[in-house]
């Protein structure tokens, strides 16, 4: 059984189509890579799943004891969150929150699953640190901790490595790839980086005027196949 | 100089002032983090021009109930105040985030609006004595000496009501956070971000409501606005800078009301430019301890 699946989805904005007609299903335990162009839908896609929009037709299903609310979620930085005052362990605590519901604080438990993921994440020392003084790469391992509360079963990351120096890349794919390998946590990235997703994924999702679903290998067949079609019509 | 403020003290219209202000003056800066961070100052902006309106609207009524007398019993005053402020708030908050109508723009016709519509209806014939028009609107919008009209009434209703914010506050603390550090990311996992975010508008507007008798309109936004941004420049958790906030707000409240009473000043204006100064000194040591 399918721990996520996506059938006919038909995702835009205002009465626009941007992606339509889009199905492909994530097994647990995958690392899936959704590649595309610019504007070509990854971030509407991603938040679709994540229930933060509605999709204009098509439906998405959980099983296999995953629960749409437990998903844990890596997104974009934004403006807000580079002038906020607010502690390493703040953060990485509010990954609970969707947990609590009307329980007004966190548990001892939760606490020090928090302080296991900081140390997970490499973050053990900097838990007084203020978020905002941090470098770009301890940024993401704090948000990706936060992450790592929400969740045990299934990681959304979008653009993990944007803007990163590629020494801090490398150590986030490594910190990723680790999370997919030993704690079994299926991985559905957004990427730029080709060469990386051949690298580390199973699965790749290319969408855009075409659309390719299937696994790494399929997928450099497919693309092999893309570039001869190209260069037969170029002449 | 301690003569004049323990003579003062003497009187219980001074005591009460001095503890509806500290109270209204630490309710104001506990939401004034995530008012900053959020980028909803607009909504405590026009939800000040609106309960101006809506002051304006109580007084008619209650004139009109009251055999056109006018009446300045605030806690009645409350009663008509609170609800239109609390709706406006639900209001703004929606047209203000929804991009397609412009909110900035609906903020600004519903904030102008209600203070036009307020001053004319202050101006409406209806009053026998309406002499002093320009005093109500001027003490309705800067604050006035006329907290020292406070009834024991006035002060047990803003204490009650200072409690229930203070309460509100604790137990939504670590939503708030969550909500505003990243609202995609906490609506993702299962918290409902526009619950809170509605509570947030409803909680500014009664604090609104309750420091408007005493600050003024115009000023209330101040001080919910520049304890939590002194305490922003210089520290760094969440919990530190809202702590720092609510003591500052509640110093500042305290030096601006005994020096309003030592120099003559409005009360209001003092206050604030009790927090400028507190601003500018934090902006330094934040300046200084960057380096």
């Amino acid at each position: 059984m399918s721990q996520l699946i996506c059938q006919n989805l038909t995702l835009g904005y205002e009465g626009q189509k941007i992606l339509s007609d889009l199905s492909f299903s994530v097994e647990s335990g995958d690392y899936l890579c959704i590649l595309g162009e610019n504007g070509s839908g990854k971030t509407t896609l991603m938040k679709t799943i994540l229930g933060l929009r509605k999709p204009m037709s098509g439906e998405i299903r959980t099983g296999d004891g995953l629960n749409r609310r437990s998903i844990g979620y890596l997104p974009q930085q934004t403006m807000v969150q580079k002038d906020f005052p607010a502690s390493v362990r703040e953060i990485v605590l509010s990954g609970f929150q969707g947990q609590c519901g009307l329980r007004p604080f966190y548990t001892k438990d939760e606490k020090q699953q928090a302080e296991k993921n900081m140390a997970l994440m490499g973050l053990s020392g900097m838990q007084k640190r203020c978020y905002r003084e941090l470098s770009g790469g301890q940024q993401q391992r704090v948000l990706l901790a936060r992450a790592l509360c929400a969740t045990e079963k299934m990681l959304l990351l979008d653009e993990p490595v944007a803007g990163l120096d590629p020494k801090v890349t490398q150590e986030m794919y490594r910190l990723i790839e680790q999370l997919n390998k030993e704690h079994g946590i299926t991985v559905v990235m957004i990427s730029h980086d080709l060469r990386a997703a051949l690298q580390f994924a199973n699965k790749i999702l290319h969408i855009g005027d075409k659309v390719f679903f299937g696994t790494r290998e399929a997928y450099l067949r497919y693309a092999a196949a893309q570039r001869e079609e190209g260069s037969c019509t170029h002449v | 100089m301690f003569e004049t403020l323990s003579y003062y003290m003497q009187f219980s219209q001074v005591r009460y002032a001095l503890i509806v202000g500290v109270l209204v003056a630490l309710c104001a800066s506990l939401l004034g983090v995530t008012l900053v961070l959020k980028r909803f100052s607009f909504i405590g902006d026009g939800l000040s021009h609106v309960a101006f309106g809506a002051m304006a609207i109580s007084t008619i009524t209650g004139a009109l109930v009251s055999g056109l007398q006018p009446v300045i019993d605030s806690t009645n005053n409350m009663i008509i105040v609170m609800p239109i402020t609390v709706l406006s708030a639900v209001l703004l908050l929606r047209t203000g985030r929804n991009a397609k109508l412009k909110g900035d723009a609906a903020v600004a016709m519903i904030s102008v609006g209600a203070l036009a519509v307020g001053y004319l209806l202050m101006h409406l014939d209806i009053f026998p004595n309406n002499g002093n028009v320009a005093g109500d609107v001027c003490t309705t919008l800067f604050g006035a000496s006329n907290i020292l009209t406070l009834t024991a009434n006035d002060v047990g209703f803003c204490i009650v009501v200072s409690l229930l914010v203070i309460a509100a506050f604790v137990f939504l603390y670590n939503k708030l956070f969550a909500v505003t550090f990243d609202e995609d990311f906490a609506t993702a996992t299962g918290t409902n971000a526009n619950v809170y975010n509605l509570m947030i508008a409803i909680i500014i507007a009664v604090i609104i409501v309750i420091s408007m008798n005493f600050v003024g309109s115009l000023l209330v936004s101040a001080l919910i606005i520049f304890p939590a941004l002194s305490a922003m420049r210089v520290l760094k958790s969440f919990k530190a800078v809202t702590l720092c906030a609510a003591c500052l707000s509640v110093f500042c409240a305290s030096l601006g009301f005994f020096l309003s009473l030592l120099l003559e000043t409005p009360l209001g204006a003092t206050m604030v430019a009790v927090n400028i100064v507190a601003f500018g000194v934090f902006a330094l040591l934040g300046a200084v301890k960057s380096r």
